[in-house]
């Protein structure tokens, strides 16, 4: 119970954070959906290293690492600790620069105007929002996982018991963000997201240092896992295949191209507050990852045989199982703290839905900005609600990692070379950018049919792939938890088709006008 | 030149996330505990974080702080 309360104080000080962010806003959408492009340095940094990291980065690599070791790190945190801030040096400094310049604050905004065509706007944002909600769903099964799980004590006849189910959990944490964000816009989810940082990168070193001491010798444990043929690979990377590793560096491409990312792009006050966020990403990332990773592994000593759902709460098994209950109360409040990630993302669907639907098509012009920044918190309720609710439906039917990898991340990172090129090339042009649009909608839904239609071939881990069509070889196969072409994850052939039609099309296509290169390129 | 070196040196940098040499080692432990497919990566963090100075000293887009320094008239809107 004890630990519940001090989530729930945790949960009152980030509304509080919300409300009083809402004091200093104006009655625009501008200042609503991007704060008014005013955020500080350290805001910036901390709110867009939180924006990014959600229940997934830190349950579920912990959930992941318990099933495949060490490798998780790699294949997850450090090629994103590279890729992430080189596309915000090349990609978020640029994008900025037209949010200042020309008043953008979605992406969608920025390709209707560079290649002068509503209907590509719409097709991208269609696209967009189909590959979003699964990421705020996840945030809000997070939460409800989290805080069920943190407020779980074991009673006096031995059974546990939470004073959080996970239906009241995940409705608490969707009501208090859907609050601060409905009341505190862009202000009030980046401080909350620049508070949230702060408060999960120290108290997850905490947790890290706490439950070493209480496990009694971390150099025990690793020779314990090291000495059992089963547990050994865990600390190796033999249960990640090589073309999977490699495939996994194309993932992070992504980061830049959810529009929460992108929105927080236009957010920062001068370009220059860039800088230290570009370097000191990787360093974030090994702060809250690597504890993460290795605690996930040392839970395979402690809580030997979960299955792949129930492995997502080990972080929090070993907190409580090794803190007492003050200390599990407030190191959950950090945990929940990187869960809570879900506030930016519903804002940005808001964001989208007000700037690339209400007002693209006059909704401004007739209503007025006030109705605006009304249809934008209109939205942020409806959204918060309905990815409740289907995170009840959800409850057991997928694991937090592989709903996100499959619908979201691969998406989006195939989207990269779209943004790319109508940044850095004159010549790309709409009919390009719809082609390579499709190309991703196609193989990400072919992708997506051909797991679901296989399922009943799937190897057991530890056994040889199955081809999915004999005659084809090994173009098409099923891993236990993936579809690969020719080994590789899907990501990979999605971001090289992408770019291809991108080019090919644009290049057999008419050039974009000259005057909206002029407008977006120096001469 | 100074932009093929740094190009490089992304790509060196890229090409080391593969260490395949590591795949089935354990040892050498960092601390006596932090297994080598692990440790590395987390060093392999800290050399992204100095690509990144490097890069932002010597590729920074100094052309856009011009629209800091002189914002536009009005927005598109």
């Amino acid at each position: 119970m004890i630990p519940g309360i001090v989530v729930l104080i945790y949960l009152a000080v980030v509304l509080y954070i919300g409300i009083f962010a809402s004091r200093r806003g104006k009655p625009s959408g501008e200042d609503y959906f991007v704060a008014s492009r005013s955020l500080s340095q350290w805001v910036f940094l901390l709110a867009l290293f939180g924006t990014n990291m959600t229940a997934f980065a830190i349950l579920g690599s912990s959930g992941i690492a318990y099933h495949r070791g060490i490798g998780v790190f790699g294949l997850l945190a450090s090629s994103s600790a590279l890729v992430i801030p080189l596309t915000l040096l090349f990609i978020g400094t640029r994008l900025w620069a037209i949010g200042k310049k020309f008043g953008h604050m979605t992406q969608v905004q920025f390709f209707r105007d560079r290649w002068e065509c509503s209907a590509i706007g719409t097709v991208i944002f269609a696209l967009t929002i189909v590959m979003f909600i699964p990421y705020i769903i996840i945030g809000v099964m997070g939460g409800g996982q989290a805080l069920e799980a943190v407020s779980t004590t074991v009673g006096p006849d031995g059974e546990p018991r939470a004073f959080f189910s996970y239906e009241v959990g995940g409705a608490l944490v969707a009501l208090v963000i859907m609050s601060y964000v409905f009341l505190g816009g862009m202000r009030g989810t980046a401080w909350v997201n620049a508070f949230q940082t702060l408060l999960f990168l120290s108290f997850g070193t905490a947790a890290f240092i706490m439950i070493s001491r209480n496990l009694g010798g971390l150099d025990e444990i690793i020779s314990t896992l090291a000495a059992e043929p089963k547990t050994a690979p865990l600390l190796t990377r033999q249960r990640i295949p090589m073309a999977e590793f490699f495939s996994y560096t194309f993932i992070p491409l992504s980061s830049i191209m959810f529009p929460h990312m992108a929105i927080m792009c236009f957010t920062a006050e001068r370009v220059t507050h860039f800088k230290k966020t570009v370097v000191f990403y990787p360093i974030c990332m090994i702060l809250l990852w690597l504890p993460c990773v290795f605690l996930g592994v040392v839970a395979a000593s402690q809580f030997p045989g979960l299955r792949p759902g129930e492995s997502d709460d080990v972080l929090l098994r070993l907190l409580t199982a090794n803190t007492d209950v003050w200390l599990a109360g407030i190191l959950g409040a950090g945990i929940m703290a990187c869960v809570m990630a879900a506030d930016s993302q519903i804002l940005a669907m808001s964001t989208m839905w007000t700037e690339d639907v209400f007002a693209h098509y006059g909704g401004r012009k007739r209503f007025g900005p006030k109705t605006e920044v009304w249809t934008g918190r209109a939205f942020v309720v409806g959204v918060t609600v309905v990815a409740y609710l289907i995170a009840l439906q959800l409850k057991d039917n997928a694991s937090i990692f592989e709903l996100a990898i499959r619908f979201a991340f691969s998406g989006f990172a195939a989207m990269a070379p779209v943004m790319i090129a109508a940044l850095y090339w004159r010549r790309s042009n709409k009919w390009g950018a719809l082609a390579a649009t499709l190309w991703v909608a196609a193989t990400m839904f072919g992708s997506w049919y051909l797991y679901s239609t296989t399922q009943g071939i799937a190897p057991s881990p530890g056994q040889p792939m199955a081809q999915i069509f004999p005659a084809l070889g090994d173009l098409f196969l099923r891993s236990p938890t993936n579809v690969l072409v020719y080994g590789y994850l899907p990501v990979l052939p999605m971001c090289l088709g992408s770019a291809l039609w991108m080019f090919v099309v644009s290049l057999l296509t008419p050039a974009p006008s000259r005057a909206v290169v002029e407008r977006y390129f120096e001469k | 030149m100074k932009q093929a070196l740094l190009i490089l040196l992304i790509a060196a940098v890229y090409l080391a996330h593969h260490d395949f040499w590591n795949w089935t080692r354990i040892e050498p432990l960092l601390f006596g505990f932090l297994p080598v497919g692990l440790w590395y990566h987390g060093a392999y963090c800290l050399v992204a974080s100095a690509l990144m100075w490097l890069l932002v000293k010597f590729a920074w887009p100094k052309s856009l702080e011009e629209i800091e320094r002189n914002p536009p008239e009005g927005d598109a809107r």
